[in-house]
């Protein structure tokens, strides 16, 4: 087997390890009810995974998507319930806010990690005011997309397919995702081919604000009150499911396929975790591990600059 | 060639206080290969980088198919008129295919089945071009060797979609391809010059030169100095615009040299970056420079001796970097701190650094090098660019080093500083201390004992001080054709 296909299909063999061994060790997990239990909270991780992995595609890096998250559930268990208009406008502002991130990321030439390390201490301050304490309501209609039974396929199954498929095909296969990932790959020949990477960097962020209220919503449909706290460890999923997905952070080689298997991958690890017994002060740790683990498989896969 | 494609008038361009273009006029006709050739500085690339519209003119006119143009200079105004360019550093994405970086240079390969239209038209051109190419558009630039990446991005450069193409511009674009390519290539540029398109090529293979172009333009000192229909040309006349006589009184320092070479022999290494080329000798006390065009393995070569691999030096090194922003200096240090980083080995007292010593190093560095500030504690830019590098100057003679390693540290120097570094630099090596000084400038030559010419990672010449002549030295850098 050719070392760029066994690379591309690393992401699959992961997930398939990980869903082995948590069959393995809790057989009754093989079933729709279980696989829908194990599951669910991977579609809120797959789509901010996707947010980020928008980020990474220009060689940026997230650091507040986590707080981000959770400051939109904050919003839409308060506004969105109260106002719906209000509550739509507001997140539509948080995208817009993203987008203006991302341009003056560009235009002053600043680190994207200390901004956005910087901006996530404001999303948790903003969402500290809107609900001081964990509470609010969830939208009924969001409840019932999020407890939707569909036959066969537990939902989140058929969510994260579709999440992945949308992307997969928006950013690899259409003519506008060539230009986004050209954007990561070498900024100079895009400017030269007179492309704004203005426009490019400001819309690429903006589709990670935007994947990022889907988050914050599907995790609300979830959990149905919020926490401004909620999500704070999602911002190192993200990063984790979008590098477990065979991407890299810089030169714009990203897989929306292989974000969503990542997520996927860490989301069933957890509960893997707990299935194994692992005290709850040791997962962090081992989940750690785990990903260590794999992205050291990754290394010795990954193909050498031909020209260097 | 009855009527102009592209036309420039009077452009000028400054950087700062340097002066890349200094009034050029030129005209390209519709139907024609125009040769552009000159010495590193002339200002091949921004008139090149002007005319893509990735720089815009400080001063004077462009007139594309005789009409003047209004308004700001873009790229996307060179593109609209049909102007196209391949960079010598290539401007490909390696992370996507051939036919997503055609994709790129094309606006409207959009929409439904652009992917295929895209794969065909690239495929077209590479077979036009390059018959047995052996490239897939489907293929990952990252993939390709640097060859048929090159090919890639030539073959991308001709290919049309709504546009029609009116110019296109080749900055050394044989340079990675082999002598079959190159001649593709260069048949494919006379049959295109015969359909209307025009041609800009800029070649230091002045065989190629000469026998594609139609026309052949001279570039010095930002400024187009001869410009006559190829056949008026040969080598040797080419060559010879180019350059310029340089007469100095060179018999004391040649009396000079002899002598050295008597003393041993401080560096012994021989470029890896080719097979087939001389030996670089240094003896103790010897500036010996690297000449020829810029990129062609004079800063490997001095990473090569820096690191002390298939190279014998037994002495210790110190290395002055060229693009001092990015290399050479601390941004967020003192001035004293930058100076005194490469000693701090000698300057520690029971582990630690002893200040007074680091003090007094910057002092006396300060008095000797001249630099010109009220105190070295203060940050490393509040100086000039020229105090800069004094202090990166400071930084390797303050040292044990008794090598130092020189990479075209001149760039952006005013002269006045550059007069006092060159007496500097005469008098260590008086001292015993021995330079390699790669340089992009016919005058600082002038400071070696020896020189070394380099030519696609080879050294193609070893010209001794009263051999150092500026015809001599475009003689060794311009190779014969691609084929030599």
């Amino acid at each position: 087997m050719s070392r760029s296909l066994l690379r591309s299909l690393l992401p699959v063999i992961s997930l398939a390890v990980v869903l082995g061994a948590t069959f393995y060790v809790q057989p009754r997990t093989m079933s729709y009810f279980g696989l829908n239990l194990m599951l669910q909270y991977a579609v809120p991780i797959a789509l901010a995974t996707i947010a980020q992995m928008f980020i990474i595609t220009v060689n940026d890096l997230d650091l507040s998507i986590g707080p981000f998250v959770g400051l939109v559930g904050c919003i839409s268990a308060t506004l969105l319930y109260s106002n719906p208009l209000l509550g739509a406008l507001a997140l539509l502002l948080c995208i817009a806010a993203y987008a203006a991130v991302g341009a003056l990321v560009h235009s002053r030439n600043l680190p994207s990690i200390v901004v956005t390390l910087g901006l996530s201490f404001v999303w948790l301050g903003i969402a500290v005011l809107i609900l001081p304490s964990p509470g609010g309501k969830a939208p009924e209609w969001l409840k019932s997309i999020m407890a939707l039974q569909t036959p066969f396929i537990p939902f989140p199954i058929i969510a994260a397919i579709v999440i992945g498929l949308v992307v997969q095909l928006a950013l690899m296969h259409s003519s506008l995702g060539v230009i986004a990932r050209g954007a990561g790959g070498n900024p100079r020949a895009m400017a030269r081919a007179g492309w704004s990477m203005l426009k490019t960097k400001a819309a690429m962020y903006a589709l990670a604000g935007f994947f990022g209220v889907l988050s914050g919503l599907s995790l609300l449909g979830l959990t149905t009150s919020a926490d401004a706290h909620v999500a704070d460890r999602y911002t190192l999923y993200s990063i984790a499911g979008v590098i477990l997905g065979g991407g890299e952070f810089i030169g714009g080689r990203v897989s929306p396929l292989g974000a969503v298997i990542g997520a996927l991958t860490l989301a069933l690890a957890g509960s893997f975790l707990i299935f194994l017994r692992i005290s709850p002060d040791w997962q962090i740790g081992a989940q750690g591990a785990i990903l260590i683990l794999v992205l050291a498989l990754k290394a010795p896969l990954t193909p050498r600059d031909a020209s260097k | 060639m009855n009527h102009t494609a592209i036309k420039l008038d009077g452009v000028e361009r400054n950087f700062g206080a340097v002066r890349a273009l200094a009034g050029v006029s030129l005209a390209v006709g519709s139907g024609e290969c125009l040769g552009l050739v000159g010495h590193n500085g002339a200002g091949k690339s921004t008139l090149m980088h002007i005319l893509a519209g990735t720089l815009s003119p400080d001063k004077g006119d462009i007139s594309v198919g005789g009409t003047r143009h209004e308004g700001y200079w873009s790229v996307n105004v060179a593109r609209t008129n049909g102007i196209r360019c391949v960079f010598q550093e290539l401007s490909l994405c390696p992370n996507l295919t051939v036919a997503e970086n055609v994709r790129i240079v094309h606006g409207s390969l959009k929409g439904i089945g652009w992917k295929k239209r895209s794969q065909d038209i690239a495929l077209q051109k590479l077979d036009e071009i390059f018959p047995g190419h052996g490239i897939s558009p489907s293929d990952a630039i990252s993939d390709l060797p640097i060859g048929k990446r090159q090919m890639a991005e030539i073959a991308r450069a001709f290919t049309v979609t709504d546009i029609p193409l009116r110019l296109v511009i080749l900055d050394e674009p044989t340079s990675s391809l082999d002598a079959v390519t190159a001649q593709q290539l260069l048949t494919f540029v006379r049959s295109q010059v015969t359909k209307g398109t025009s041609v800009i090529l800029i070649s230091h293979l002045l065989g190629d030169i000469l026998g594609t172009c139609d026309r052949i333009a001279v570039m010095k000192d930002g400024k187009t100095v001869a410009e006559r229909p190829a056949k008026k040309f040969d080598r040797h006349s080419l060559v010879a615009a180019m350059g310029t006589e340089v007469n100095q009184n060179k018999s004391t320092t040649a009396k000079l040299a002899k002598a050295k070479s008597q003393a041993p022999v401080a560096i012994r290494a021989k470029p890896k970056t080719a097979a087939d080329t001389g030996e670089l000798i240094a003896h103790q006390g010897e500036i010996i420079g690297l000449a020829g065009l810029s990129g062609h393995g004079q800063t490997r070569m001095l990473l090569q001796i820096f690191s002390r691999s298939d190279a014998e030096v037994p002495a210790p090194v110190a290395f002055i970097a060229g693009d001092r922003q990015s290399d050479g200096i601390f941004h967020l240090w003192s001035i004293a701190s930058n100076v005194t980083i490469r000693s701090l080995r000698s300057l520690l007292r029971r582990g630690l650094i002893a200040s007074d010593g680091e003090g007094l190093l910057a002092a006396e560095w300060k008095k000797r090098m001249g630099i010109r500030t009220s105190d070295m504690n203060n940050n490393i830019l509040t100086l000039s660019g020229g105090n800069q590098q004094k202090t990166l100057f400071a930084r390797a003679l303050g040292s044990e080093a008794r090598i130092i390693l020189m990479d075209d540290p001149m760039r952006g120097v005013d002269i006045g500083t550059k007069l006092e570094v060159y007496e500097m630099i005469a008098r260590e090596a008086k001292a015993g201390r021995t330079f390699v000084w790669y340089t992009t400038e016919m005058e600082e030559l002038q400071y070696c004992d020896r020189a070394y010419v380099f030519r696609n990672g080879a050294i193609a010449a070893s010209l001794e001080h009263e051999d150092l002549t500026e015809e001599k030295i475009l003689q060794a850098s311009f190779a014969e054709s691609s084929a030599a």
